[in-house]
């Protein structure tokens, strides 16, 4: 028998999300991502001349600062800013700007779970919004693995402490076919590969593959909220 | 477009150039003129690891400790073992607290005031994997329900940083763990517990353990580094594939092969059949990881028994 998670919400259903455009006026480009009580601020500032010492000039740098909403800098924030660098580096084109430096300042404002996909989808907004030229979209999506092998997506905090396991998945969007015939979905996501994966607890290889199969068909949702609220406004609209 | 006229001028210049230089100049050609024969710079295959070597007791002061090499990477692993009153929440349990440390030894680009940036982010995944695999079991570090516990401090120092830093620091302080030994404790008068050593003290006080034990490990976790570049999957990358190469996986396996951790932070977009065959060579890894960590500790009961 199938439990009902707490709220009412089947195994593959995702909290209400949102996304607010550029909230605060002095950064280039921000973002407010809601998850439902998962809130992350996230704001652009670049791309600035320079690179820091160390990385490479041909290329534009990503330096990315996270600040936890309550407590100080510690080892969880150090690997979630390193995360979301390599995350980063990797969806936006480098080569444009060589020799600047881009900053992603991270707020967190609730957490209530999948903490870390919430910032990667608020990041992946500002730095459009920013206008910072970017390969493909990053969506990041929380999957966790109960006991029984059951995937559920979008944990909240409660539901991640009765995990046996969980995953943070990040895939690039979902194309648009530009051909009239419908794509056939089971060939696309076979293509579309996997940008992130990081994974807490033990859990057996058929479980990480069916959370990246759920994972995959949820971030289509998400790729398309992305796609709609992402797109520059016409002067005509609101 | 700058990479191909690179390419292409790197061609022009080879025949003149001398290899170190051209290493030097053109990283990333060197490195894919030498995947094309489907070998790596340092003459090994794609899927090999680097030869790894494991040395019980490395600091004779520490309870526990482990010298281990991966190729020219080395790390030093040593726990020491303190008395504490254990939590309200867990009153027969003991605790750990893991540290890595990259002291500016390891490489030319840590400075005492640049610290390097993956060492608090493997400090922290140490610790969730040794705690999340299974491997201790907390209980056995207990020593008076609800007064006295063992606080193991697990310190890993990177002496060389040669890549695969992770899987180097994994193996030995799996391998400090295997080798610790608990010391023989007694209460005194005032309540407070302090070790015993010795054969004298064995019958002067009254111990609260009767025997030094070692700790009985299950579930031990190995893993396996992998630099995806393109088509090729290379195993166990060095400092200077790293720097070259943007995408790597790293797979953690326990003794059953199921999965403890994939972390892949970024890097390009990875097929699903890739990621398999990163898991598979890990599994290969794994076993052969064991082999290399049960010779050793034979190797040292051998040597104590003599």
């Amino acid at each position: 028998m199938e439990e009902s998670r707490a709220g009412g919400r089947n195994p593959n259903q995702l909290r209400p999300f949102s996304c607010t455009r550029n909230p605060l006026e002095r950064a280039h480009g921000s973002a407010r991502w809601s998850q439902g009580d998962t809130i992350v601020l996230a704001a652009v500032y670049g791309p600035k001349p320079g690179t820091r010492k160390g990385e490479n000039p041909e290329k534009a740098s990503i330096e990315v600062v996270w600040k936890p909403m309550i407590g100080q800098i510690g080892k969880q924030e150090k690997e979630y800013e390193m995360t979301l660098k390599r995350t980063l580096q990797s969806i936006c084109l480098l080569t444009v700007h060589p020799n600047t430096t881009t900053s992603v300042i991270l707020q967190v404002v609730g957490n209530d779970g999948s903490l870390l996909p919430c910032a990667i989808n608020a990041c992946c907004a500002a730095l459009v919004f920013a206008g910072i030229p970017l390969k493909h979209l990053a969506v990041a999506i929380g999957c966790g693995v109960l006991e029984d092998g059951e995937v559920i997506l979008d944990t909240t905090k409660a539901e991640e402490q009765q995990l046996k396991s969980f995953a943070h998945l990040v895939f690039p969007n979902s194309r648009k076919s530009a051909s009239s015939k419908a794509p056939n979905q089971k060939e696309e996501d076979s293509e579309r590969g996997l940008i992130t994966s990081i994974t807490h607890g033990v859990m057996s290889e058929d479980d990480y593959f069916s959370c990246i199969e759920r994972g995959l068909a949820a971030s289509s949702r998400i790729s398309d909220f992305m796609r709609t609220t992402l797109q520059k406004q016409a002067p005509g609209d609101v | 477009m700058a990479a191909e006229t690179a390419a292409t001028a790197a061609g022009g210049l080879a025949g003149e150039m001398e290899v170190e230089a051209y290493r030097r100049l053109f990283p990333l050609a060197f490195l894919e003129r030498h995947l094309r024969e489907s070998v790596r710079p340092d003459a090994r295959r794609l899927s090999e690891p680097r030869p790894t070597t494991v040395a019980l007791a490395a600091v004779s002061s520490a309870h526990g400790s482990a010298l281990v090499r991966l190729g020219d990477t080395a790390m030093l692993a040593s726990i020491k073992l303190e008395v504490m009153s254990p939590s309200s929440e867990a009153p027969d349990e003991g605790s750990i607290a893991v540290e890595f440390h990259m002291p500016p030894i390891c490489s030319p680009l840590v400075r005492p005031g640049r610290p390097a940036e993956v060492a608090p982010v493997i400090s922290k995944a140490l610790e969730d994997i040794l705690i999340s695999s299974g491997m201790l079991n907390l209980k056995e570090l207990s020593l008076i329900s609800g007064k006295a516990s063992w606080l193991a401090y697990l310190d890993v120092y990177c002496l060389n940083a040669d890549g695969s830093l992770f899987d180097a620091a994994l193996i030995s302080a799996v391998a400090a763990f295997t080798h610790l030994e608990i010391p023989l404790v007694s209460v005194g008068d005032d309540g407070r517990v302090f070790t015993v050593g010795g054969n004298e003290g064995k019958s002067k006080y009254e111990l609260v353990n009767r025997e030094k034990r070692k700790l009985m490990l299950t579930n031990i976790p190995f893993s396996l580094t992998c630099a995806l570049h393109k088509d090729s999957v290379l195993a166990d990358p060095t400092a200077e594939e790293e720097s070259i190469v943007e995408t790597s996986v790293t797979v953690v396996l326990d003794s059953s092969d199921q999965i403890v951790s994939i972390q892949k932070p970024g890097g390009g977009v990875t097929s699903m059949a890739t990621i398999t065959e990163c898991i598979s060579l890990a599994k290969d890894r794994r076993r052969k990881l064991r082999e290399i960590l049960m010779d050793s500790v034979e190797a040292m009961e051998v040597d104590q028994t003599d």
